[in-house]
């Protein structure tokens, strides 16, 4: 295998992936005035940002006039559990509103209140109506915006359809990637001053997903593998509706718009269930609470007949829900053969988000391994035990911007040609392209199925020590079994799946075994991450992070100490703020 | 129903050329093409090509031809089709592999599009722009387009007769449509649609509006109206004749 021939791209700032974080991070060090490269797994604008339906949140103040950053900060940081770095969560609630409206200036389209504003639709756990937004398709919006805006851009250039299998480092900063042409095979090395991962979550490794096949978690790994540290990788976030019946299209995503115009939770007496478990906020609670409510109905005989609850928008008339609900509509209409105008829809938790990933700075994006940048999901902090609905897409602008300037002056204070270790990569085409050489290997596709039953099964809604311990141990044996698996069939290297997915795997188990491990350390229950053997808060923890990171021995995994929060900030958590009361009509 | 199997029978192959391959595949309740697809993939054929992401019909990527009609496979209930079932690659992009075309051109043709441009005026209006809802939803109808490229696939003017280099195909009619008709939008791409675009290429048979997953009216509320627009600035007899005047005093 020495000696396979590869190309070599030189560029400043190398961007691995084209969601809404990679895209806004490109166009942020390109106007910085550096050459950017952005690398992508599939087409640009199909990234999984653009199945991102609700809204997003920022405080706008167009329909609550009271709404203000400090409200955004409470109820993110509450939502989070506490355990959110607080530096994030105050600069997202400052800056997600300018970032909304700059989107506006490049083209994007979103509803309109009564004054001709941007309108703003109610979301679980803000206190206010906080959610621009179009109708259901708000992260199609995004996308399709920041892309037209990109592609004019002269000094930003677009790979598609390509894998990045390695990050390449220097002395111990990161340096460029390695990557192969889905298309047709070939490989390249990418050299570049500085590299920002914007590669998503890893919802892939459950069995019942919201994700595209895209989120397996390769940032992540790349990062992991770089020696970066990873935080929160246990907080896995459920998405209390998705879709369960027909098996076909079951843990597609349901809007909480649907919660946010009106819609209501039932059990299968028709009783509204969400009052016992949270009487204030009810529908609109935080994911984390609708979903263990929806899991304890289920538990208690009374689900739904699929093993969900009933979710009710049919008392709005059928002009509005197509209006404000129309892939809804039509998601329902066509693939469970429901409509929603007339019938309850029928939802049950699917995975959702990854609050936890790639540690870094609040201010720059910036990772523990210098000149390697995070934004967007594959980061973490912003939203600590659990995320609000709507502040993932606000995440995307203003995180991928700041990791966007930062990259942009990294490779400008560091202008010398980039220098490469032959060596390594020599071991990472090896490496990449192993289960192409091993005809007699376990099938990549096989081993996938066999980790997101492992996920699914021992790191649930309700976890436990006995099971998170069985999950960690199958999926290290699952890692050595992938550490040998063959790409199988035909060895060409076109357009060839189950080589593509023997890379995809390698970097779930990375995500995977994070997730047993901080999962195993964090003894308490808290947002997201909820124990049967620890089943409350416990105070001491609020403190600390969970942190892996790469060692002698493995993945070690510890907590770490946050930098406590101001007196200022920590006031404003306190405050009381009054409640949102709608205006007839409106 | 859940323990139907259907005859899958698909495209392998590449430039150098190719054969349909059945495949016997197990179904159940509400599984869709893709899943099929995807069932031999991970069962049969590890090295077939296809492209999806979502599978929820929201990205646009798994479009193919079934049954002879372009669609998004994973909108695409098996129990909508008879035991057999055939699923071939788009016809007018070219092949790469299996089910996977090179669509590499309709990016080129997005970038020949000049892009949303407001006026000066609200580019320096430091407050946040105003506009009402009915303005907006001219535009939403377009901006539902995931870029499946069916309708560039199901256009004759592409697809029987490859003038790729005389039209930009109804895609992008809607894409300048919706910039067209922008409230904040202040370009004239009138030219552009005359020239390079060549909307007098669409022959209006509507082939694209019934592919077209997001039921966007794309003949009707896209591309007659700029038909109209393009036809107002250059064939608009009054204006012929003020024009003609008005050269005659210079």
């Amino acid at each position: 295998m020495a000696n396979e021939p590869y190309d070599t791209v030189d560029t400043d700032v190398l961007v691995i992936g084209a969601g809404g974080a990679g895209q806004r991070a490109a166009i942020a060090a390109a106007e910085a005035g550096c050459q950017v490269l952005v690398v992508c797994k599939s087409l640009l604008g199909k990234a999984h940002t653009v199945m991102a339906e609700g809204g997003m949140a920022a405080a706008l103040a167009n329909v609550a006039g009271a709404d203000t950053w400090e409200v955004h900060f409470q109820d993110t940081m509450k939502g989070g559990k506490l355990i959110n770095n607080w530096r994030m969560a105050h600069i997202h609630a400052t800056e997600a509103p300018e970032r909304v409206l700059e989107l506006e200036r490049w083209g994007a389209v979103f509803d309109r209140t009564r004054e001709g504003y941007i309108h703003q639709r109610p979301f679980g756990a803000h206190t206010y109506p906080r959610l621009a937004h179009i109708g259901d398709r708000t992260g199609l919006e995004i996308i399709r915006s920041l892309q037209d805006h990109l592609v004019h851009m002269p000094n930003i250039e677009v790979h598609m359809e390509t894998t990045v299998s390695s990050l390449l480092t220097w002395e111990g900063r990161a340096v460029g990637a390695l990557a192969y042409r889905r298309v047709d095979g070939a490989l390249v090395v990418y050299r570049a001053k500085a590299v920002l991962l914007a590669t998503g979550g890893a919802g892939r490794i459950y069995r019942v997903t919201s994700n595209s096949w895209e989120c397996t978690g390769d940032g992540v790994a790349l990062a992991y593998h770089a020696g970066a540290q990873l935080q929160d990788c246990e907080m896995v976030q459920f998405h209390p509706t998705g879709m369960v019946w027909p098996p076909g299209v079951r843990g597609i995503l349901v809007t909480e718009g649907v919660r946010g115009e009106g819609g209501i939770l039932r059990n299968s007496r028709g009783e509204r269930f969400m009052v016992n478990y949270d009487p204030e906020r009810m529908d609109l609670s935080s994911r984390d609470v609708v979903a263990r409510a929806i899991n304890a109905e289920v538990e208690a005989g009374r689900g739904s007949p699929h093993g969900g609850a009933f979710l009710d928008i049919s008392h709005k008339s059928p002009e509005y829900i197509r209006r404000k609900l129309p892939s809804m509509y039509e998601q329902f209409l066509k693939l469970a053969k429901v409509d929603i105008t007339k019938e309850p829809m029928e939802v049950a938790p699917t995975i959702h988000y990854f609050m936890g990933g790639v540690r870094v700075g609040a201010e720059d994006g910036a990772t523990t391994v210098p000149g390697l940048f995070a934004a967007g999901e594959v980061a973490s902090g912003l939203h600590g035990a659990n995320r609000l609905g709507g502040n993932s897409l606000s995440d995307l602008l203003v995180f991928g911007k700041r990791a966007g300037d930062a990259a942009a002056v990294f490779a400008q204070d560091h202008a010398g040609p980039v220098k490469i270790d032959r060596a390594q990569v020599e071991r990472a085409i090896e490496e990449l392209l192993g289960p192409l050489h091993r005809p007699d290997g376990e099938s990549p596709f096989a081993l996938e199925e066999e980790l997101r039953d492992v996920c699914t099964e021992y790191a649930p809604l309700i976890r436990d020590r006995e099971g998170l311990e069985k999950g960690l141990e199958r999926t290290l044996e699952l890692a050595e079994r992938a550490a040998r698996c063959s790409a199988g069939g035909p060895t060409g290297r076109a357009f060839n799946p189950g080589w593509h997915t023997a890379q995809d795997l390698r970097n779930m188990l990375v995500s995977a075994e994070a997730l047993f491990r901080c999962a195993l350390e964090r003894k308490e229950s808290r947002g997201a991450h909820a124990r049967r053997d620890y089943p409350d808060l416990d105070p001491k923890l609020e403190a600390v992070n969970m942190v892996a990171q790469k060692s002698e021995g493995g993945m070690a995994c510890f907590p770490v100490e946050r930098e406590p929060i101001p007196d200022e900030l920590r006031a404003i958590i306190d405050k009381k703020f009054p409640r949102f009361e709608l205006e007839e009509g409106s | 129903m859940a323990d139907r199997t259907v005859k899958l029978s698909i495209f392998r192959g590449d430039p150098g050329g190719g054969d349909m391959v059945t495949y016997e595949v197990p179904t159940q309740e509400g599984m869709v093409v893709l899943d099929a697809v995807l069932w031999v993939q991970s069962h049969r054929a590890p090295d077939l090509a296809v492209r999806w992401n979502c599978k929820a019909a929201k990205c646009g990527s798994c479009s193919a031809e079934i049954d002879g009609f372009p669609r998004l496979m994973c909108k695409s209930p098996i129990d909508e089709y008879g035991d057999e079932i055939s699923v071939r690659p788009m016809h007018t992009f070219p092949l790469i592999r299996d089910l996977v075309t090179d669509v590499s051109w309709n990016y080129e043709v997005n970038k020949r599009i000049q892009p949303f441009t407001p006026s000066e005026a609200d580019l320096a209006d430091p407050q946040p722009w105003r506009m009402q809802q009915e303005d907006v939803d001219r535009v939403i109808e377009f901006r539902k387009c995931i870029e499946c490229f069916l309708c560039q696939d199901v256009c004759h003017v592409l697809r029987s007769h490859g003038q790729k280099d005389a039209f930009f195909g109804p895609r992008f009619m809607i894409r300048i449509a919706s910039l067209e008709m922008h409230p904040k939008d202040a370009a004239d791409r009138r030219p552009l649609l005359r020239g390079e675009a060549g909307v007098g290429m669409c022959n209006i048979t509507k082939c694209c509006t019934e592919v077209c997953p997001e039921h966007i009216h794309i003949t009707d509320n896209g591309i007659i109206p700029m038909k109209e627009r393009m036809a107002d600035l250059y064939f608009d007899p009054l204006r012929f004749v003020a024009g003609k005047l008005m050269r005659g005093r210079e």
